[in-house]
């Protein structure tokens, strides 16, 4: 079960530009590790990251193995309006983890 | 007076590597990352990435610690310099490394609504290597930098 965090400066005012942090949980195997038969692990990453903000998309990423566990990833964005921010992590199996949070814009 | 010193050099070393089979051996998870590193790779993963367009050192910069202790999770940040309006902005960063088993790290893709061309993330490093970036502006010119990372634990699960 994955879960993901988003942490957003605590008072915004219009036209500031603010960090989005994000923390996701997920193994990010690499397809590099062996198993104790020797088999190699299969790769099972999140691939694609996206984020929209008032249903418009401000930032998105493809993601490679190189990518750390537990991804952490954190970008700005201008605050223009209070609303909603969208997040979606796409695993490689197709399914994804959707995360949002509340952005009140003084 | 310890036993191991009373020993000869050679019968020592000779303990040294045995004690180390045996603890690989113990290790479930063994990794695979000593398959051999394309050289070369991670340019034409960049070249494909900006369409063959030749990029030129400067507005972007890489911040990492110049020593990692830990491989798994080296923390990075890209930042670009951009005024980041519609007409004047940062399209894509797209970031690779040439040491790892492969090379691609990820792409970054970023819009006015940023408001700065700045990413922050942790990434995996197997080796001392170094971290190459690729900046595609909104005016078509591609921009580079590269940083190296010394890394005293791999990050390869080995």
């Amino acid at each position: 079960m994955s879960t993901a965090r988003i942490r957003l400066p605590a008072s915004i005012k219009k036209g500031d530009i603010v960090e989005v942090k994000t923390l996701v949980t997920h193994t990010m195997e690499s397809g590099q590790r062996r198993d104790a038969q020797n088999n190699v692990i299969p790769r099972k990453i999140l691939n694609k990251f996206a984020c929209t903000y008032n249903g418009k998309e401000v930032f998105k990423a493809d993601l490679a193995a190189a990518i750390s566990a537990n991804p952490y990833l954190a970008f700005f964005i201008t605050a223009t309006e209070s609303g909603t921010l969208d997040f979606v992590w796409t695993d490689d199996d197709g399914s994804t983890i959707k995360e949002s949070a509340k952005i009140t814009v003084a | 007076m310890s036993l191991v010193s009373k020993l000869p050099i050679l019968s020592r070393r000779r303990l040294l590597a045995g004690a180390a089979g045996l603890a690989g051996g113990l290790i479930a998870v063994r990794d695979v990352s000593a398959q051999a590193v394309q050289p070369g790779a991670h340019q034409q993963v960049l070249d494909k990435a900006v369409g063959g367009k030749k990029a030129q050192p400067g507005k972007v910069r890489i911040r990492m610690p110049e020593i990692a202790e830990n491989g798994n999770t080296v923390p990075m940040t890209v930042a670009v310099e951009s005024p980041m309006t519609a007409a004047d902005h940062v399209k894509a960063v797209h970031i690779v490394t040439d040491n790892n088993p492969r090379p691609e790290v990820a792409s970054f893709y970023f819009t006015p609504g940023n408001g700065k061309a700045e990413v922050s993330t942790r990434i995996r490093l197997s080796q001392t290597m170094n971290v190459l970036a690729y900046a595609e502006m909104s005016d078509g010119s591609v921009w580079s930098a590269r940083a190296e990372a010394k890394v005293t634990i791999g990050g390869c699960g080995g």
